[in-house]
């Protein structure tokens, strides 16, 4: 059974749920301040789910006490990228930890054309997959 | 307890008659009911102890609390209650508390649920105004951001305006907190202050700041009593007490010192009494063999104090 027969990116916590409202993102956003951890939001229009590295905008929050903050970014995130993929991340500096905590997708664009499975053949018949985003068939800018 | 929130009269109608049906319940009616469950009795405590004088300061603060306890009743009738516009103005002359009271404000409206985090974001006009074009806002948000929550005091605000360099980028770090003030009042309270006649022109030339602004105060000077009670409390928290005497040349010098130009309130009491302490320091030093008690090392006698310029001067 496919939990996800569409196209919708799976990507980071929380995606196979319906788009997070703004009082969910302050309140996931809360628990992340609450441990202490670094927020940072990225943008990116490539979806392939090896591109780690998405666009920073601004820099990581860290010394933040309150949501509100973060969610203007958001917010002004949104305005500058309404057709982009927008994630905050949490990250955890403490010792033996230093990576993500939290990722989650707060913005996504209104159509999501999804992935197609790429064949290649090699060396006698063998074959090896991998999968193409249909999205970057066009160039960068001009994907949504 | 949580912060006030919009709601309908009629949604909440039948909750409130069932809590009456239900007999005796937990939702309070009257003042004291609210008062008991709340923080707000001693956050007054508090101030009436620790602040000398300031009484407009103290008056607004009781205002503020009264209002925050019948909203309380309000919201359990089902009632609207909008949190009410907390941005401030502090103006006086040197010395009268200002930043001081920023500070407790900080707590204060924290414990009476009105900011979120409590925290205090001490600003001047280096943090808010960049360099360069483009400096200025991202150096603006950025402090924002830090802020919300609690409370921005912005120190000697009127440094924010510069009429007479058109290439100050001040202007636009005030219509970022005009917008922020105005749009995300829950989020932060903005504090400005300082001196009366400055401000006053700074506001003229910002109408906008000035009308977004709910609580314009005012710190008047202190009496000579007034002085000496914070006399008496700045040494109490250094350790220090008032020998025989001393109390009364204190107010002897308190009296010359106050007809001469240049005084400034608290302060100028503070810079008194450490010199005070020089002096005894002094006075204790000339005698290398005596064995110093503690009554020794915390007592201020006349002598340091009657050594002051101030009698000398006529």
């Amino acid at each position: 059974m496919m939990t996800n027969t569409g196209s919708r990116l799976t990507q980071g916590q929380f995606s196979f749920l319906p788009d997070l409202t703004d009082k969910q993102i302050t309140a996931q956003v809360e628990y992340a301040l609450k441990n202490s951890w670094a927020v940072g939001i990225e943008y990116t229009d490539d979806p392939h789910p090896r591109n780690t590295y998405w666009e920073m905008f601004g820099n990581p929050m860290f010394d933040l006490k309150d949501p509100a903050g973060i969610l203007t970014e958001i917010n002004s995130c949104r305005k500058t990228f309404p057709n982009h993929y927008i994630r905050v991340t949490a990250f955890d500096a403490s010792r033996g930890v230093e990576s993500p905590r939290m990722s989650y997708i707060v913005n996504r664009p209104a159509k999501e054309p999804g992935f197609g499975l790429a064949r290649q053949e090699v060396d006698s018949r063998s074959i090896r997959y991998t999968i193409h985003s249909y999205a970057t068939d066009k160039p960068e800018g001009e994907r949504y | 307890m949580n912060k006030p929130v919009h709601s309908t009269a009629g949604a909440a109608v039948p909750v409130a008659a069932s809590d009456a049906a239900a007999g005796g319940s937990a939702t309070p009616h009257t003042v004291d009911a609210v008062l008991r469950e709340s923080q707000v009795e001693t956050v007054m405590a508090d101030l009436e102890r620790d602040l000398v004088g300031l009484a407009p300061i103290k008056e607004r603060i009781r205002d503020i609390a009264a209002l925050l306890v019948i909203d309380r009743l309000r919201l359990n009738l089902g009632l609207q209650a909008q949190s009410p516009s907390l941005h401030m103005s502090f103006t006086g002359n040197p010395g009268t508390g200002k930043t001081t009271v920023a500070m407790r404000m900080a707590e204060i409206l924290h414990r009476l649920n009105y900011v979120r985090r409590g925290h205090l974001v001490a600003v001047t006009r280096d943090d808010l105004v960049g360099q360069y074009i483009g400096h200025t806002a991202p150096k603006t948000k950025e402090v924002l951001k830090k802020a919300m929550g609690g409370v921005l005091f912005i120190d000697e605000a009127y440094y924010l305006y510069r009429p007479e360099n058109e290439r100050d980028y001040g202007q636009e770090a005030i219509e970022i907190l005009l917008q922020v003030m105005e749009n995300q009042r829950d989020d932060l309270v903005v504090i400005l202050a300082g001196y009366k006649n400055r401000m006053d022109t700074f506001f003229q030339s910002n109408p906008g700041l000035s009308s977004r602004i709910a609580h314009h105060l005012d710190f008047p000077d202190y009496s000579q009593d007034e002085l000496g009670e914070i006399a008496d409390k700045m040494l109490a928290t250094m350790n220090y007490r008032f020998g025989e005497g001393s109390r009364e040349a204190f107010g002897e010098y308190l009296t010359r010192r106050l007809k001469q130009p240049h005084f400034a309130n608290a302060r100028s009491v503070r810079n008194a009494l450490d010199r005070m302490r020089l002096r005894q320091a002094s006075r204790l030093f000339a005698d290398r063999y005596r064995e110093l008690t503690e009554i020794d090392l915390t007592t201020i006698e006349p002598p340091d104090i009657l050594a002051s310029r101030v009698f000398t001067q006529d």
